[in-house]
């Protein structure tokens, strides 16, 4: 059973739908008891850093995230979920995250130029840097939608893809079994099925 | 490379699709579900729903719908239609939408931009308007285009993208239907004013339309409705058609 993580940070219902389309058990829970009984795990999240980082500490659910991992589950974090598997964040102000994997999460703004614009919105192809298990059934230059304003820096040791805009955004990340994508698989089409069906297969 | 973006959208009253649609090889063409998972086989990158049901009884019927396509199709979801309240935003979000647009709900009560863009965040807002020229200038229009409000569309849209709107569908009510091409001059001027993402709406009648709409800067994605329906243009064809002319698409 694959857990997706429920701390009340933004809609889970296309995510459930496409596990569930692909034939996949899933259960949305904020119980740390479920995810104790979860084969694998999937921190999801839209919005503010902070806030979502409060959020998952005050619904008690980080250490039976960091247990799982410990314990050699495959977890996945999406979007603002892949960021909250970093350090910290520069996000209005600055914020710790669960430190699962090295690096920071600045402001695209800083780094981008006109007439590039924030957020990040649209398909952008992926370039698959580093060969991986979850590519097993994609390719490079396979497109993929991101929702996002924030991206992952000073993570090159656990970069597996990244994107063209302005900058190479950080796509793919992993650590062990840790994974973070920052588009969202769940809207990427055939492509985002593909990778969640890999990710089920890890 | 970040790519343009095709989207059509499908008008749906009492369940079923509106604008008489003209296809081949669908059962049902009424069927939103099933244009819906047609274009997603096209290539569309986007859909864009909008419930113009009249009577607030029949609006589960449209949340139904929603949920039936978010269940079977994982591209990004727009939903406008009689958005009026936060409450109507948590509705159509919980049934698997993505965005939410906003037009004379926005105009009623220009505080629910911001409210909605701080509890769901700026990409889930976006900004719907119906723009007209009266007398030389732009005049945002309300409720389905009939009535001027007599509200500068320019500063309208400045304001929205100020408020937290993190993109805008515009839409051109002197060039929609008439299928001679895009707005470009109104799109122009907007663009020039917000650096939000924008869709352009209202005109499209062929391929080269198209082209000509991507040349103007600042433009993100091309919205068209009964070209799409009546299998004018064939969005795969017409994706082709414009890789070959240079602009970035997924295909």
């Amino acid at each position: 059973m694959i857990a997706i993580i429920d701390y009340g940070v933004g809609n889970l219902f296309s995510l459930s739908s496409s596990l569930s389309y692909l034939g996949l058990e899933n259960q949305v829970t904020g119980s740390a008891e479920d995810l104790a009984r979860a084969d694998r795990l999937i921190l999801p999240g839209v919005g503010a850093f902070g806030d979502a980082a409060e959020k998952l500490r005050a619904a008690g659910l980080v250490e039976a995230v960091q247990k799982k991992v410990e314990q050699g589950a495959p977890m996945l974090g999406i979007c603002l979920g892949m960021q909250l598997l970093f350090d910290k964040s520069f996000e209005y102000g600055e914020h710790k995250g669960l430190g699962l994997i090295q690096g920071e999460v600045c402001p695209l703004q800083d780094d981008l130029t006109p007439p590039l614009k924030v957020p990040h919105i649209g398909w952008n192809s992926l370039d698959i840097v580093r060969d991986d298990p979850i590519f097993k059934y994609i390719q490079s230059g396979d497109y993929v939608y991101y929702v996002h304003s924030f991206y992952a820096k000073r993570c090159e040791e656990s970069t597996l893809a990244t994107s063209r805009y302005g900058v190479d955004v950080t796509g793919v990340v992993r650590r062990g079994k840790v994974y973070g994508m920052q588009f969202h698989p769940e809207k990427s089409g055939q492509v985002g099925l593909n990778l969640l069906k890999a990710f089920s297969e890890l | 490379m970040l790519t343009k973006r095709i989207i059509p959208c499908l008008d749906v009253r009492d369940g079923r699709v509106v604008k008489g649609v003209n296809f081949q090889g669908i059962q049902d063409v009424d069927s939103p579900v099933e244009l819906a998972k047609f274009y997603n086989q096209s290539g569309a990158d986007e859909l864009v729903f909008y419930d113009i049901t009249a009577s607030v009884e029949n609006r589960p019927l449209f949340t139904d719908i929603l949920r039936q396509v978010a269940s079977q199709i994982f591209i990004p979801l727009t939903v406008g239609g009689s958005i009026n309240t936060l409450e109507d935003f948590d509705r159509v979000l919980k049934c698997g939408a993505d965005k939410v647009s906003v037009n004379s709900g926005a105009i009623k009560n220009p505080a629910l931009i911001e409210q909605a863009a701080k509890r769901y965040g700026d990409q889930c807002v976006v900004l719907s308007m119906d723009i007209k020229r009266v007398d030389g200038k732009f005049h945002l229009f309300a409720k389905g285009g009939r009535v001027d409000t007599g509200i500068d569309a320019l500063e309208w849209a400045v304001r929205g993208a100020e408020h937290g709107a993190g993109e805008m569908v515009v839409n051109s009510i002197d060039t929609d239907g008439v299928k001679n091409g895009f707005d470009l001059e109104m799109l122009e001027k907007i663009a020039s004013r917000v650096d939000v993402p924008i869709i352009a709406s209202g005109g499209a009648g062929k391929m080269e339309d198209f082209y000509q709409l991507f040349q103007v800067p600042g433009m993100d994605a091309g919205l068209a409705a009964s070209i799409f329906h009546f299998k004018e243009v064939d969005i795969r064809e017409l994706k082709r058609y414009l890789v070959k002319k240079g602009i970035p698409m997924r295909v």
